[in-house]
């Protein structure tokens, strides 16, 4: 009997988690090994969600690939699209007008926000705790409908161009945007209250998923996750990028690097974005700035401004702009826009009402005639919702990336899964894999 | 830097030793259109972190130019995340590594043929998707939505 036992106590069997389970976030696999309820050992298998992003951009052109990058981390889009952005830039030498810096920063802030809720929200509803949920996702919605008042949509929000942005901050941006951050920080505050002193709450949070600073370097984490482990590198502090390094924000830290540790690390961080976004509303220079980016001239270039001369023909044919297409127009191209025809798309009035301009813009979407940056290797890293979103590329002079490489924040935790969660218990894997905000469509491309 | 890919493991040994504590990135890039011999160029990218205060002390970008036979060794034992970067480089590329226990795809399944990010494999080409388990392998017409009929079945 006694040895009946022992040997079934020894016994460890497999349990698959996903790649549809509720807690799986969309699509990862998880193969674990069990005894009673320790795990032993785990397997994560990714790839579920693989639409060969880095395949596809180098069949686009550069401009091209923007529309894909939302779907990269597709609760904090704008910041792939500010990531994608600005390593074509630093590849073509282009620089980009201050007040489209400064629009740059508050619209990756403001999707910081909306990642760090989202997962802060997530993780509380798995353990339990829907009234979270329903409250950070409420405020995470009324910061989707601040993009969509910027972008002309909730996620899909392809809002950069190589040299510039869509358009410039919609009417009474500052003002909705200040309502808007009092409804989330009412909702981070109560969240705080139900939460963060929560017996159940920090039962299954403290201690569990702990991993030291120096295996979180080994394993090459950055974002919230490093920082939770005591380590305060930021990607926006380390090599300051747009104007970051005039904005006075705070990196939070944690001591032990487990759940609780990242679960405070995010709230405090929505704290320091939506702090980031305000002086950055108070600092945007008005008027118009255009500092000239690099010319890169070609013969069609120089062919259509000289075609360009004749302005009265734009007069009479004003064209009428979609109500969606608003930030698009005339003005806001005016005060955001790189200067660079040979860049940026021309502004919706003159594509619909002008020949130059309709010409401008297909030669700049056209196979062979769009953006050209001279042969170059360059890797450029802005701080994603999880940490370095880089992005590496390479041109050969031709019309699109030669290669893009997209260094997913994600994949780094999911590669330490096996040191975080052996050892522990099943209902660890549930709070542990939420703080690790696994996006599928970042880990997979 | 470009270092000889024979001797990967000790030239990133001793960078480590330097005091490059973090595997940033790895990845790879394909120069077969280009005719450059060896065709890979297989990239390290290495950062100096300093836990302290959490400054990123220096960069580098390693790279090694490898052709398909398997000449890098594996880099697991300096850098643990070295796996999966491995994996997916093998994945996309087919550059494959010694040293190392045996290799699995990343990001595509096991039944996938061919290394997608190479340049000469067509964007456009399809593989037969897996269906359920019906005992055959794959290659199995009858989940192949190209040929959604298959006579005589």
């Amino acid at each position: 009997m006694m040895s009946d036992a022992r040997a079934r106590s020894q016994k460890t069997y497999m349990l698959n988690m996903g790649p549809a389970h509720p807690a799986m976030h969309g699509v990862v696999r998880l193969v674990l090994e069990l005894r009673g309820e320790t795990i032993v050992d785990v397997d994560a298998e990714i790839g579920y969600l693989h639409r060969a992003f880095e395949k596809h951009a180098e069949s686009e052109t550069w401009n091209n690939v923007v529309p894909w990058t939302d779907r990269l981390n597709y609760v904090s889009p704008l910041i792939n699209n500010v990531g994608y952005a600005m390593a074509v830039e630093r590849l073509a030498g282009i620089e980009v007008p201050e007040r489209g810096q400064y629009i740059r920063v508050i619209a990756s802030e403001v999707s910081r926000v909306t990642d760090h809720l989202t997962c802060v929200g997530a993780s509380a509803m798995e353990l339990g705790s829907l009234t979270v949920f329903l409250y950070l996702i409420k405020a995470r919605e009324c910061l989707y409908q601040l993009v969509d008042n910027l972008t002309g949509a909730r996620v899909t929000t392809a809002f950069t161009r190589v040299g510039g942005v869509k358009g410039d901050l919609p009417a009474d941006f500052a003002g909705k945007f200040r309502a808007i951050a009092k409804e989330v920080r009412s909702a981070v505050a109560e969240s705080d209250k139900l939460l963060t002193r929560n017996r159940i709450f920090m039962d299954r949070m403290e201690g569990t998923g702990a991993l030291s600073s120096a295996d979180a370097i080994a394993y090459g984490i950055t974002g919230p996750f490093l920082r939770s482990t005591g380590v305060a590198y930021d990607v926006r502090r380390a090599h300051p990028y747009a104007v970051y390094d005039r904005l006075d924000f705070e990196i939070p830290v944690g001591a032990t690097g487990d759940n609780y540790d990242r679960y405070l690390c995010r709230m405090a961080e929505i704290e320091q974005s939506l702090r980031l976004v305000e002086q950055c509303l108070s600092q945007i220079p008005e008027g118009k700035h255009s500092l000239e980016p690099k010319e890169i001239k070609h013969a069609y270039e120089i062919q259509d401004a000289g075609k360009a001369g004749d302005t009265a023909l734009l007069a009479k044919y004003a064209a009428k702009v979609d109500r969606t297409l608003e930030g698009m127009g005339l003005e806001a191209a005016a005060g955001t826009r790189a200067a660079g025809r040979g860049v940026t798309l021309p502004p919706k009035e003159r594509t619909y009402g002008s020949i130059e301009g309709l010409m401008n813009h297909f030669e700049l979407v056209m196979w062979s005639w769009g953006v050209k940056i001279p042969p170059s290797e360059s890797y450029f890293a802005v701080e994603g919702g999880n940490g370095e979103l880089g992005f590496h590329l390479v041109s050969d002079g031709g019309d699109g990336p030669y290669r893009v490489r997209c260094r997913p924040p994600c994949l780094f935790p999911m590669a330490a899964l096996k040191k975080l969660l052996v050892g522990g218990q099943i209902a660890d894997v549930i709070p542990t894999f939420g703080s690790i905000n696994m996006i599928a469509g970042e880990l997979d491309r | 830097m470009n270092i000889p890919a024979a001797a990967n493991v000790e030239e990133l040994a001793k960078l480590k030793a330097e005091g490059y504590n973090m595997l940033v990135d790895m990845t790879c890039v394909d120069y077969l259109p280009k005719g450059r011999t060896p065709r890979f160029d297989v990239i390290y990218r290495l950062m100096k972190l300093d836990a302290a205060t959490g400054q990123d002390l220096g960069r580098q970008e390693i790279h090694c130019a490898v052709d398909e036979l398997p000449v890098l060794r594996s880099v697991m034992g300096l850098w643990p995340n070295a796996d999966w970067l491995e994996r997916e480089v093998w994945d996309m590329f087919g550059v494959k590594f010694l040293d190392r226990p045996g290799i699995k795809r990343l990001l595509m399944y096991e039944e996938f043929s061919g290394h997608p990010l190479r340049k000469d494999y067509p964007i456009a080409r399809r593989q037969p998707l897996i269906g359920p388990k019906s005992g055959e392998k794959a290659g199995s017409p009858s989940f192949n939505i190209l040929k959604p009929t298959v006579t005589g079945e």
